[in-house]
């Protein structure tokens, strides 16, 4: 984005038509977290430090190479959130001792993925929220830990097949609501987003930039490694994922959720599920209608509550 | 100059004050808390211009640490025992970095058995971080040598944080006279904090702590830390001689005492040291030619001076207050290293631990360390790495024995009765 542009996102014509992020990354072919992360820093633009923990998305920036035009800071898998806070103060306590001047200041984005951000990282996030720190958190979630092979995480849906959950009947486990967990410190701004709809996802950080404090991102990251599926498929299953109610995009300010996007006619979840080899199980050799039906019915019951 | 009581945490304190800190990361533990009390008062009074945050980890603090720093703004943190170790993967990281600043840490044994009191365990789990360790044996040095800290860690041919090391207890909670130096006189030996590269503006880019691929790399960056590390001994001796014209007070990398005819040395670390030097100056009276060389300046290791000063001793007693399972003493292990193929080492160089979770050691201990290594060297022999406890302390622990298994007993005797 070319700094001073009114941005106003009605329509995909109004999306930046240059892209910050440079190309040639080792991200796997269809990283879902990559699109996202694309289409979030065309948005931001170059005057950005991201803040980043042990995850996929390390192997960025490797050094000598970076795709970033602004700063990049690695820290650890658990406290991204606390590398955050010393570089906002610091920048903070600059700028009043004026020793930066203030037209180089810097937004502070953390970039994790659900390993650390539904796991480790949890009790450095709650820190920061605490302290009502300004910055931006994205968490890129492809469900599962996908830098070591996806095993199973807190972020894992239930029936999934991982590198630690490879029974007849996959992860035994139910997904962490982190967005409510996260809602519950009552930030800023918190909003599950999907690359897959640069739009809805685009008026959200246009959104948020208009805002000071915490603001909260998941998004959820289609990831072929991981899910066990044709890279050329991420945008479909990213798709479907909203389509379907798997993934409801909502935002939270002032203690109050709000879907922005509901599907008028939710498609059975099955269309979502059977594109992915890691739920190849509820399929083959024979259709397990009983697991199929329990997620839709999970599914269900998240949609009848939700009247906004 | 103004002349003040205060304890050691007191000390620390007005060294940071004093190195005028932007920001102080902070997470409290017994028996550090005292510093970050007293910085936060400062603070809200506006005695002092600074920002502290307390984070909700010392991972997290450590952390924020390591990225304000290399944001550009002088920090100042410190932390205790299970503190640090909580810490210890950002300990590495942040020293990886290459970024100066200053953390004080308050010496308490590990768990467990969980405790409040002092021994090394914690700052020997720092020893291969890259972080600079200066260990203080009086209040008055805390406050010099966390001005000293700030000097080295951001020397531009170092670049490394240091950890300004004191005693939990002996000295955290012990009230010494303190000269604390003249504010503009500190203010100019710090000097400004010149960030040079570790600072985020928008119209720079700037990677900051990347991953590398292969070994090759790796090491290259591993090895410079290293190197520069080592390169702190020679600066180290520059900002001493400095301070010495400033302050009139002189701080060398090893505190000698009485070792110009020394045939007996007693080696450690820390404020314990000042129990030796009550032991040589009885020893003395008594005709024996004893000496006391306290380490400073632990890491880097001043492997040379160490030689020079231990040549053509008779015998060494290397007083550990820590213990590596298994091993021993972890002074002693280096002592061993340093001295290692020299002609004219001392013949004995023995270990003993002691001092662990706060225990004391008498005075009667060290006539006896003493005695022993001479016997030793008299007769030609080695002597075993000994562990102090005295059989008064085991009958306290038996007794205690006794009770908790009278407990159990008791317990036991009601659950099946």
């Amino acid at each position: 984005m070319i700094e001073g542009t009114p941005v106003h996102f009605h329509r995909m014509k109004d999306m930046p038509s240059s892209h910050l992020l440079g190309t040639g990354t080792p991200m796997c072919a269809g990283c879902g977290g990559l699109e996202t992360l694309h289409n979030m820093y065309d948005i931001l633009g170059e005057k950005t430090v991201f803040v980043n923990a042990a995850g996929c998305m390390t192997l960025l920036s490797v050094y000598p190479f970076t795709p970033f035009r602004g700063g990049w800071l690695y820290t650890s898998m658990a406290s991204a959130p606390a590398g955050a806070q010393g570089v906002r103060d610091a920048m903070d306590i600059m700028i009043k001792k004026k020793k930066l001047p203030e037209d180089e200041n810097m937004e502070v984005v953390v970039v994790t993925g659900d390993g650390s951000a539904y796991g480790m990282g949890m009790s450095a996030t709650s820190g920061a929220m605490d302290r009502n720190l300004n910055f931006i958190y994205l968490c890129y979630d492809n469900e599962g830990y996908g830098n070591t092979g996806q095993q199973y995480s807190a972020a894992t849906p239930h029936a999934a097949i991982t590198s630690t959950s490879k029974g007849s009947h996959g992860y035994p486990g139910f997904k962490k609501d982190l967005f409510s967990i996260w809602a519950a410190h009552h930030p800023a701004y918190v909003a599950t987003i999907i690359g897959a709809e640069p739009l809805d996802l685009a008026k959200k950080i246009e959104k948020l930039q208009g805002m000071t404090g915490p603001r909260m991102l998941i998004s959820l990251a289609p990831c072929p490694t991981g899910w066990d599926y044709d890279p050329q498929l991420s945008v479909e299953i990213g798709h479907l994922a909203v389509q379907t109610g798997v993934w409801p995009l909502k935002e939270y300010i002032n203690g109050k959720v709000t879907h922005t996007k509901i599907p008028k006619q939710r498609k059975p979840v099955e269309e979502y599920l059977k594109l992915q080899g890691r739920f190849k199980h509820l399929f083959y050799p024979q259709r397990d209608e009983q697991g199929i039906a329990e997620i839709q019915a999970r599914i269900d019951a998240y949609w009848d509550n939700v009247t906004e | 100059m103004t002349r003040k009581l205060l304890t050691g945490n007191g000390a620390a304190a007005w060294g940071a004050r004093l190195a005028l800190t932007d920001y102080i990361p902070a997470f409290p533990i017994t028996p550090q808390t005292e510093i970050i009390e007293d910085l936060s008062i400062w603070i809200d009074k506006g005695e002092m211009d600074a920002r502290m945050v307390t984070l909700e980890s010392e991972h997290s603090m450590i952390t924020a640490a390591g990225s304000a720093a290399s944001s550009g703004v002088r920090v100042f943190t410190a932390t205790s025992s299970q503190g640090l170790l909580h810490g210890m993967e950002m300990v590495y990281t942040v020293a990886g970095w290459r970024t100066p600043f200053v953390m004080i840490n308050v010496s308490r044994g590990m768990s467990s058995p969980i405790t409040l009191e002092s021994d090394h365990n914690d700052i020997m789990a720092a020893r291969d971080s890259g972080f600079l360790q200066i260990h203080c044996a009086t209040c008055q040095e805390i406050t010099d040598s966390v001005l000293m800290a700030y000097r080295l860690a951001e020397h531009k041919e170092i670049r490394v944080p240091a950890i300004v090391n004191l005693d939990g207890f002996y000295l955290s909670f012990t009230r010494e006279p303190v000269d604390l130096p003249d504010a503009e006189k500190a203010a100019a030996f710090v000097g400004e904090f010149d960030p040079e590269n570790l600072q985020f503006k928008g119209s720079a880019p700037l990677s900051q702590a990347m991953a590398v691929l292969g070994g090759g790399p790796y090491s290259y960056f591993r090895y410079e830390a290293h190197l520069a590390v080592q390169h702190a001994l020679s600066v180290y001796d520059e900002i001493a001689d400095e301070f010495a014209d400033t302050f009139g007070r002189r701080y060398d990398i090893i505190d000698n005492y009485q070792m110009d005819d020394a045939e007996y040395v007693f080696v450690m670390l820390g404020s314990f040291a000042t129990k030796a030097h009550n032991a040589v100056d009885s020893l003395r009276k008594a005709g024996w030619k004893v000496g006391l060389a306290r380490l400073r300046i632990f890491r880097p290791f001043p492997k040379e001076k160490i030689r020079q000063l231990l040549k053509g001793r008779r015998a060494v007693a290397v007083i550990d207050q820590n213990i590596s399972m298994g091993m021993g003493g972890v002074l002693h292990s280096e002592f061993a290293t340093a001295l290692y193929g020299m002609k004219d080492a001392p013949a004995v160089l023995a270990s003993f631990i002691g001092g662990l979770g706060g225990r004391d050691i008498s005075q009667q201990e060290f006539f006896e360390m003493i005695n022993e290594i001479k016997q030793a060297s008299d007769k030609g022999e080695s002597l075993e790495p000994r562990l102090l406890y005295t059989e008064n302390e085991l009958t306290e622990i038996r007794k205690l024995q006794a009770i908790a298994h009278a407990e159990h007993e008791e317990i036991h005797q009601q659950r099946d009765g």
